[in-house]
């Protein structure tokens, strides 16, 4: 084509012309041996390869293209986050945390502050509880920009990367001016925030969420009106719901396959109750729904976002117990109460009675829970979280199998593993 | 969350069924946990799956030190139809880590039984395939345990790393 256009017609042939030649091709198994004409070839993907999204090193057995035989080999950059928490005073806990799935550090945060809060068995202020959800909601936005990016680079198409990075850059100014910090905030503490959003950031945030819609028409702009990128992602890495169910798949990968499940939804915390959104739902179970489940929910992120930012009720921040946060700054010179309590916080920190918790919300990639258990002193006696970057990687397998080495590039892209979070 | 009640109803029906099944039961600040024997934790679970408690939303080993028996085997079961949670706790000791898996009634457990392993050191008799799974195959030890020290690793720099570490110091 010398001018480089193509009239929906010529398209359309194009395309018949490709689904004919590609179901041509036969996926039935055939007696693999070790003959001249199929032979199995265990290949090695990673541990150091763009495509797997970190450290992710996977032992691939193929028959020519299609992929027989799946094994993730994870651990490589395991850091032991969970024993150096036990070794750290609660509120030194978080930024440690807060670095095991490295693109929703909000989450960890909120995960175990919550864990932790339901053992003290504090309530924390609604205002604090309305910041919470539009950090929580400006977060997810900003791990789904990372995903469409990198994801959109495993195929192939290297301007969609510059556009999200470039709209990722506007959260984390965003999360620059209310905390100090770009990533690893250490915004959410316990009892609450760590600081009120500061004069400038309404409007700031008003400007981001008035364009943020229409970036991402553009997104599916992109990649709806490009036929090669709808050719991978239709009908590949197809996965049934019940199939998922039993892996203990959740988030956006179940969502796709048709089940509703949302713990904002089902068993809303952090007053997400009090806003009225919508849980995209697939229909299929292939890659085309994931990106569509994920792309759905920017929308609703910034609706969310949208509905805090004009309730946001007046009052405290953080809890006004000084045994758990810090007094204000000012209350230090005038009150020796308050200068005993800043010592004892910065010091010893905060004891937790003897119990344990489980606390799951809904991250970016599924349910993550934080498990804590106290023994009375001012250090959990364990920390676990159960990273649904983790536990979906098992679905990997049923994904892949019996498919195109191409298709599980895709596949793994819309997986969407953080080895971070895998690993910690 | 089931309340009390609820919780003494499901452990006394879990009893009629398997007399020795439930040790205990506990609940604080609304949580509602089931100390199962670990012998029968395949038939607690497979009862409570029965009753819709169909995923095990989280699977995690714990170390009491230096309560006994120290290690602690912790299910966190949900039940996405009624929205409702219960964990399960089965306690086993150093001594004789053993605990049957249940990979072939929740396939989600596979990798997070193969951490618990890696971690604590519990063996999850009949799982399909129990390595270690973040830390390095030829690893010694079980880091996640109270009496394994935080930095017990030594660094390697150039003056020893003729020394090694592990299996071959």
């Amino acid at each position: 084509m010398s001018t480089g256009q193509q009239t929906p017609t010529e398209q359309q042939s194009l395309s018949e012309e490709y689904r004919r030649r590609e179901s041509s091709i036969t996926l039935s198994s055939e007696s693999a041996g070790q003959g001249e004409t199929h032979e199995l070839l265990t290949i090695n993907i990673g541990p150091h390869h763009p495509s797997t999204h970190g450290v992710l090193r996977l032992l691939a057995t193929l028959e020519g293209e299609v992929v027989r035989d799946i094994k993730p080999i994870v651990g490589y950059v395991h850091t032991g986050i969970e024993k150096t928490a036990e070794d750290k005073a609660y509120w030194k806990v978080i930024p440690v945390v807060e670095r095991m799935d490295y693109l929703s550090y909000y989450f960890n945060a909120m995960a175990f502050c919550g864990a932790v809060e339901s053992l003290l068995g504090i309530e924390v202020p609604p205002r604090a509880q309305y910041l919470r959800v539009i950090h929580l909601e400006l977060n997810r936005i900003a791990s789904h920009l990372v995903w469409l990016g990198t994801s959109a680079l495993d195929l192939g198409a290297i301007s969609m990367f510059w556009y999200t990075f470039r709209d990722r850059e506007l959260v984390l100014d965003l999360f620059e001016m209310s905390s100090g910090q770009r990533m690893h905030t250490r915004y959410i503490q316990v009892g609450g925030v760590f600081e009120d959003i500061p004069r400038g950031f309404e409007r700031k945030l008003r400007q981001f969420l008035k364009l943020m819609p229409t970036r991402a028409d553009q997104y599916a702009d992109l990649f709806e009106k490009n036929q090669i990128v709808i050719e991978r992602l239709r009908n590949t890495g197809v996965v049934d719901r019940d199939t998922l169910l039993k892996l203990g798949v959740t988030g956006p990968l179940l969502r796709a396959a048709g089940e509703p499940w949302d713990l904002r939804k089902a068993h809303p915390y952090s007053s997400y109750d009090h806003f009225d959104f919508k849980i995209p739902v697939g229909t299929v179970g292939d890659n085309y729904d994931r990106f569509r489940v994920r792309h759905a929910e920017f929308y609703e992120s910034v609706k969310i976002v949208e509905q805090a930012l004009d309730g946001l009720p007046e009052g405290p921040f953080i809890t006004t117990d000084r045994k758990v946060a810090l007094p204000p700054r000012h209350e230090l010179a005038t009150s020796m109460e308050a200068l005993i309590h800043h010592f004892k916080l910065v010091t010893e920190g905060f004891r937790v009675p003897t119990g344990e918790a489980y606390y799951p919300i809904e991250s970016p990639r599924g349910e993550l829970g934080c498990f804590v258990r106290s023994d009375g002193s001012a250090k959990p006696a364990r920390v676990h979280m159960r990273d649904p970057s983790f536990v979906n990687l098992q679905a990997l397998e049923p994904m892949v199998k019996d498919g195109y080495i191409a298709d599980l590039i895709a596949t793994l892209a819309m997986l969407d593993p953080i080895l971070g979070g895998i690993d910690r | 969350m089931p309340d009390a009640t609820e919780l003494e109803l499901t452990a006394q029906e879990l009893r009629d069924v398997h007399s020795e099944s439930i040790l205990d039961t506990s609940f604080h600040r609304d949580r509602a946990t089931l100390i199962a024997n670990p012998k029968l934790i395949r038939e607690v679970l497979g009862h409570l799956q029965g009753k819709g408690y169909t995923m095990i939303a989280s699977l995690h080993g714990v170390d009491y030190y230096p309560e006994e028996p120290r290690l602690g085997v912790l299910y966190e079961m949900l039940d996405m139809k009624r929205v409702d949670r219960i964990s399960v706790k089965a306690r086993v000791s150093i001594d004789d880590p053993h605990i049957p898996s249940v990979v072939d009634m929740f396939p989600t457990a596979d990798f997070p039984e193969r951490e618990v392993y890696d971690m604590f050191g519990v063996v999850f008799d009949g799982h399909p395939d129990l390595r270690r799974i973040l830390m390095p195959e030829d690893y010694e030890g079980y880091p996640q345990r109270r009496d394994f020290p935080v930095g017990g690793e030594p660094v390697l720099f150039t003056y020893n790393e003729e020394q090694g570490y592990g299996k071959y110091a």
